[in-house]
């Protein structure tokens, strides 16, 4: 029972994951180029185009030298083929002596050659000048936006896909970069060359370019036509290559999933919809989008057809010459490329704009809220940690946390168990103000932490969390991480505590063992236990602990129970376990249930309250 | 495995467009030497005199040399429009067989890869096996769609406008005789030297690509530790080297352009001279001149796109290379060597037999992930298979259903080997919640039905009561309709278990294997599912990998394994008498005075 057409666009088109777009088209599997989000139209092209314009400023005096040398090379194909014109005019006279006529012509050929030269080098100049300019500038945005990233708050990344912020570096700023590097200058240099070689041809015969300027309508009128339709389909194959490609990616990475449910043959099904569909909508996008050059290259044969014959008839009734009219020729049919490019660069033009709205839409995103001017530092732990009242939810309609309140003093542990979904996690966003609460306070030894510098209070709570996160480098760099200054037998001493160290002893290069992809090379339970030494090396007397050895068998666990309570002696702790056995022995262990605790105490207290933690310790009984 | 699979349906098309591009590229060949008629017997006074019988006999029809000159004209308009019209019947035929050679290929390597087996599907990884479907197939479409509208073109120009000029003057051709060689050598130089340092260039991308996704996933990370600035160091190297790469590939792609133009102009300059002369002394036409320059331009404007024809060639192999080698995989798992009879086979009972099976999942390696493994379980049982991590339970089950196929050794279900069930039928009888859950896009419902796509809403709802999913769907407003998102991005971990296994339920299985499929669900709701499966699965034999002691402790046989073998079969309270190794696993998971 394959779903229909309409249905599986509505799903698939919009969840293409762009993240593996690659900047530039290089060989090699490492950069496909995906254009899921890709195109779309520029919403405030104006603001935009300045605030692109703002970021190749710094280079406005090569921009002086680039125009310059633009003139350049315009100006010497123009004046190249207009020095035709007396040399052929030249040769076609008859009797002039054979040596006269030799030294004209060596005479004539040698400037051509120095207009030539000229155009070349400055031609030169102007493409490496260009490449300078749009590499450096394209270099200058992604910082900007790489560092104003960093200082985003957690709920951006939350909310927004990895792949689609990826696509903003890859995709979007390439985009910005073709225009920067290329359209600007092709429509600069398109327009310059317009006026010249409409200047030259009025110059050479003005009835002549009446009839060449008579087909600048139709340039327009049949370009725009076609540009309009081809970009109509083009957002159309979009879309649908979108569609094809999302769903590739969504059933061949669950590929195996299809395998056992012999979903094999639904899944054919469904992509030959897909794959049909985008093979209508691709054709028009390409008949469209190939016809242009024909159609406009060819109107401009006739052009020059038109431009030929009555030039010919000029020339017969003595109003023009032999080799005026082969150059008029020429310009005429030169007169039609800057149109061509111009219409061709618009599309690109187009994509660039809109990828550099959604760029700066990042850098204009509020950050983190800075810290207040009095903001104090982190005065260490002396008294307690306390949650008093605190109400949180990640959207204003949907409360995550009702009313919590708890305190823990400096050395204890306090564990929080419960379902799934109960909010264990949330708490731990709370503490360094991943998230900001909405009612209630958290207060340090009194002091609310929102007026605690926000890195101080950050470097004072050390995490190990549910997602186990490496960063490519060697196991020693990633343990590191916890304290940058930590020497090597530090890194070892953490690694002891987390019993981490003998299986990084049985790795091929021991602690300068590369990680790659996040660890792929390294099972789920090893990664855990290298966060577990990340947090260890750290100083910070503050530990959360979210579901820290979950991927650790429970044989392993009791082993490295006497390094997590070396690791936990002199920290106040926070734990959150869904397997009791590793918060038996906290101080208070907090039972939650839809954001609210309902039972709190020790380890024996709660089980003799027989209540739900209870229920839970045993397993016996279901919670409802 | 050749590609002419894909061409031969739309031949017409592929014959067709190139046709109408040549018609394009004879008019344009044709174009200069129109003017140069008009130039040298329309405007000169005495070139009649020595104009071919043809030309004469055209002039011949008109009052005046003006009438002449307007039927060039007429002439070169028709042309043009002929030419229009090859363009776009090129555009149309060419879109058409380069689009649907690309969707043939992406049908055929789709259903290609929906074949594989999972080793297939290990050996190429499901990222590659994505690019390729996605990336591979574009860039082979794009080069096809470039190929049937330039490989005529540029070539056929050339070609074309070398014989006009050849047959303008043969002695003037000599002058290209010597820079078309000399500019191919430059252009080579500059591809070669330029290419790899593209390949340099896509290395630093992937790099700077890899340290964004990196901070960006590890963000609470980066946070915690208050390292912003040392990621910002890190991005702007990467920065920075991809700038330099990207300046070094382009200084050398620049050249091009003017290396182009200063061939160009030298050869001009060379025509003008050596023609003038020739034009001088009277063995060649101002008309034919003209043309001559124009010719060049052509020639050696061709000579270019021939040259980047070949790069984009060698990028179109690399990805052909890249789809071939999906096509041309061997699919290691097959039902096709089987009876009319036996491919209607169904699994009736659910008793399980495994005897003396050894398993490696590469043929070449030492390490045997199975070894010797002797099992019988009978129709109905509930079997709990627990042991370290790496120990061979998931590889052990993925037996049964023949998700791969043991090194010796045989495995039957109800007395018969796997290999005698058709693989359809075989995974209907076994259902199968994997250790790494995947749910697709669209609603709860359409999810489910992936076990039984002819199912009430009731049974619907039944499977989902047992998984203990349905009272947080029901509670989500639009209930089995409410959409999941990608990956089921709505749901919480222990919620998307839950409902990996109602989906498993609705196959009504005889046989089904829970591979650790309830370590996110808190240790009550995995309670009530172990009930729920006691009432509805009662006849099903249902296999069941967990971390957990309380998991396993109720089933009827426990089996302990330990680097792939097994080493306890029995009861809970057995094990616990026999298995020192069991009775670790549980200690570590409670209290001894609880246990006793």
């Amino acid at each position: 029972m394959a779903r229909s057409l309409e249905a599986l666009q509505r799903q698939y088109a919009r969840s293409i994951d762009p993240k593996k777009g690659g900047m530039g088209h290089g060989p090699g599997p490492g950069g496909p180029g995906r254009h899921g989000r890709a195109s779309g139209k520029p919403k405030n092209a104006g603001a935009t185009v300045k605030r692109m314009l703002s970021y190749v400023a710094p280079y406005k005096y090569l921009f002086v030298v680039v125009i310059i040398c633009m003139l350049g090379t315009t100006a010497s194909s123009l004046f190249g083929s207009a020095m035709l014109r007396p040399i052929i005019n030249h040769i076609a006279e008859s009797g002039i002596p054979a040596a006269e006529r030799m030294s004209y012509l060596m005479k004539m050929l040698l400037i051509l050659g120095g207009i030539y030269l000229v155009g070349v080098f400055t031609n030169f100049f102007q493409t490496k000048i260009m490449v300078h300019i749009s590499q450096n500038a394209s270099e200058h945005i992604r910082n900007d936006l790489f560092t104003k990233l960093e200082t985003l708050p957690v709920r951006f990344f939350d909310t927004n896909t990895t792949g689609e912020t990826m696509s903003r570096f890859t995709n979007d700023v390439d985009n910005i970069d073709i225009m920067l590097g290329n359209s600007l200058v092709s429509v600069v240099s398109g327009l310059v060359s317009l006026i010249g070689t409409f200047c030259m041809m009025l110059y050479l015969n003005i009835p002549l370019t009446l009839i060449t300027v008579a087909f600048i309508p139709l340039f327009i009128k049949g370009g725009g036509w076609i540009a309009k339709r081809s970009s109509k389909y083009y957002g159309g194959q979009q879309s649908a290559l979108g569609a094809v490609n999302g769903y590739i990616e969504e059933s061949v990475s669950g590929q195996k999933v299809v395998k056992v449910f012999n979903h094999e043959k639904d899944c054919v099904e469904e992509f030959t919809a897909l794959n049909d569909d985008l093979r209508d909508k691709q054709f028009k996008a390409q008949f469209y989008g190939g016809i242009m050059g024909p159609v406009m290259g060819n109107t401009s044969q006739i052009s020059y057809a038109i431009t030929a014959g009555i030039g010919g008839i000029l020339c017969l009734l003595g109003k023009f010459d032999v080799g005026g009219l082969s150059v008029f020729v020429n310009y005429s049919r030169q007169f039609s490329m800057p149109i061509n490019m111009v219409s061709q660069q618009t599309s690109t033009i187009f994509a660039a704009l809109a990828g550099a709205e959604r760029v700066f839409n990042i850098l204009d995103m509020e950050p983190e809220q800075p810290d207040t001017p009095d903001a104090l530092p982190f005065g260490g732990l002396k008294k307690e940690i306390r949650l008093d009242d605190v109400t949180f939810g990640y959207n204003p309609d949907k409360v995550i946390l009702k009313h919590i309140s708890l305190y823990a003093k400096p050395g204890q542990k306090i564990a929080f168990v419960g379902s799934t979904g109960a909010g264990k996690t949330t708490i731990t966003n709370l503490l360094n103000r991943f998230y900001d609460i909405d009612s209630g306070s958290i207060t340090i030894d009194g002091v609310n932490i929102n007026r605690i510098k926000r890195d101080d209070l950050r470097r004072n709570i050390a995490m190990v969390l549910q997602d186990t996160h490496l960063f490519t480098g060697t196991i020693r760099e990633n343990i590191r991480y916890g304290r940058l200054d930590a020497t090597d037998e530090e890194v070892e001493a953490a690694a002891r505590t987390a019993s981490a160290h003998s299986f990084i002893m049985r790795l091929e290069n021991g602690y300068d063992t590369m990680i790659t992809g996040d660890g792929a090379n390294l099972s789920q339970g090893q990664r855990q236990l290298l966060n577990i030494a990340r947090a260890a090396i750290s100083k910070a007397p503050i530990l959360v602990l979210d579901e820290a050895t979950s991927s650790v068998d429970t044989r392993t666990e009791r082993h490295i129970e006497h390094g997590m309570d070396r690791l936990m002696a002199d920290r106040t702790t926070f734990v959150i376990a869904h397997r009791l056995s590793t918060v038996r022995n906290a101080d208070a262990i907090m039972v939650l249930e839809n954001g609210e605790i309902i039972e709190r105490g020790d380890h024996d207290d709660l089980l003799s309250q027989k209540g739900r933690y209870y229920e839970l310790y045993t397993g016996k009984k279901e919670l409802d | 495995m050749k590609w002419s699979k894909y061409v031969k349906p739309y031949l017409p098309y592929f014959i067709i467009g190139p046709l109408c591009m040549i018609v394009e590229v004879i008019g344009e060949v044709l174009m200069p030497k129109f003017l140069a008629l008009i130039v040298d017997y329309g405007i000169s006074e005495n070139g009649m005199e020595n104009a071919p019988a043809a030309i004469k006999w055209l002039y011949g029809l008109f009052p005046n040399a003006n009438g002449f000159v307007l039927a060039i004209m007429t002439g070169m308009i028709l042309t043009a429009i002929l030419m229009m019209l090859g363009g776009i019947g090129g555009a149309y035929f060419g879109s058409k067989a380069s689009v649907n050679f690309a969707a043939d290929v992406r049908a055929d390597v789709y259903r290609k890869v929906q074949t594989y087996s999972f080793a297939n599907i290990d050996k190429f990884s499901t990222g590659s096996l994505v690019t390729r479907l996605t990336n591979d197939v574009t860039q082979m479409q794009n080069f096809i769609n470039m190929l049937l509208r330039m490989c005529l073109r540029a070539p056929g120009m050339m070609i074309g406008a070398l014989i006009m000029a050849f047959l303008l003057n043969p002695r003037l051709t000599v002058v290209l005789a010597v820079t078309m060689p000399l500019l191919l050598i430059v252009l080579g130089f500059i591809v070669k030297k330029g290419f790899p340092r593209f390949g340099i260039m896509q290395e630093k991308i992937d790099a700077l690509n890899s340290t964004v996704q990196e901070s960006i996933t590890n963000v609470r990370v980066v946070k915690s530790f208050v390292r912003e600035d040392r990621e910002n160091k890190k991005f702007g190297t990467a920065n920075s080297n991809l700038k330099k790469a990207g300046l070094s590939a382009m200084s050398v792609m620049i050249l091009i352009s003017p290396a182009m133009n200063f061939f160009m102009n030298i050869t001009t300059m060379a025509v003008v001279w050596f023609g003038g002369n020739m034009v001088a002394s009277g063995s060649m036409s101002v008309g034919d001149l003209i043309a001559f320059v124009t010719y060049i331009t052509q020639i050696l404007m061709s000579l270019m796109m021939v040259t980047m024809m070949f790069v984009m060639f060698s990028r179109a192999m690399a990805s052909a290379g890249r789809i071939k080698e999906v096509l041309g995989e061997d699919v290691d798992i097959k039902d096709d060597h089987l009876s009319e009879e036996q491919k209607n086979a169904t699994i009736e009972k659910g008793d399980i037999e495994f005897r003396n099976v050894n398993f490696r999942y590469y043929k070449n390696s030492h390490d045997e992930v199975l070894k010797d493994i002797n099992l019988k379980i009978s129709a109905g049982a509930t079997v709990g298979l627990i042991g370290p991590t790496g120990c061979g339970k998931t590889t052990l089950v993925s037996l049964i259903p023949r998700l791969y196929d043991p090194d010796s050794g045989e495995i039957l279900i109800d007395g018969k080997n796997v290999h005698e069930y058709s693989l359809y039928h075989l995974r209907e009888g076994v259902g199968m919640v994997l250790q790494k859950n995947v749910l697709f896009s669209g609603s709860i419902e359409d999810n489910l039905r992936w076990g039984d796509q002819n199912a009430t809403d009731e049974q619907l709802k039944a499977a989902a009561e047992a998984a203990q999913a349905d009272k947080f769907v029901s509670a989500f407003s639009d209930g089995y309709k409410t959409d999941l998102g990608q990956g089921g991005s709505n749901v919480s971990g222990g919620q998307k278990q839950r409902l990996c296994i109602a989906r498993a339920l609705l196959k009504k299985p005889k046989i089904l294997i829970l591979d650790d499929s309830t370590s996110a669900v808190d240790t009550a709701t995995e309670a009530a599912i172990r009930k729920a499966f006691k009432t509805t699965l009662s006849d099903t034999t249902k296999i069941i990998i967990a971390q957990r002691i309380s998991s396993v402790r109720n089933a009827d046989t426990v089996i302990v394994m330990d680097d792939g073998k097994i080493t306890g079969i029995g009861t809970h309270d057995e094990l616990m008498k026999t298995n020192e190794e069991y009775r670790e696993i549980y200690y570590s998971q409670n209290d001894k005075k609880e246990g006793e």
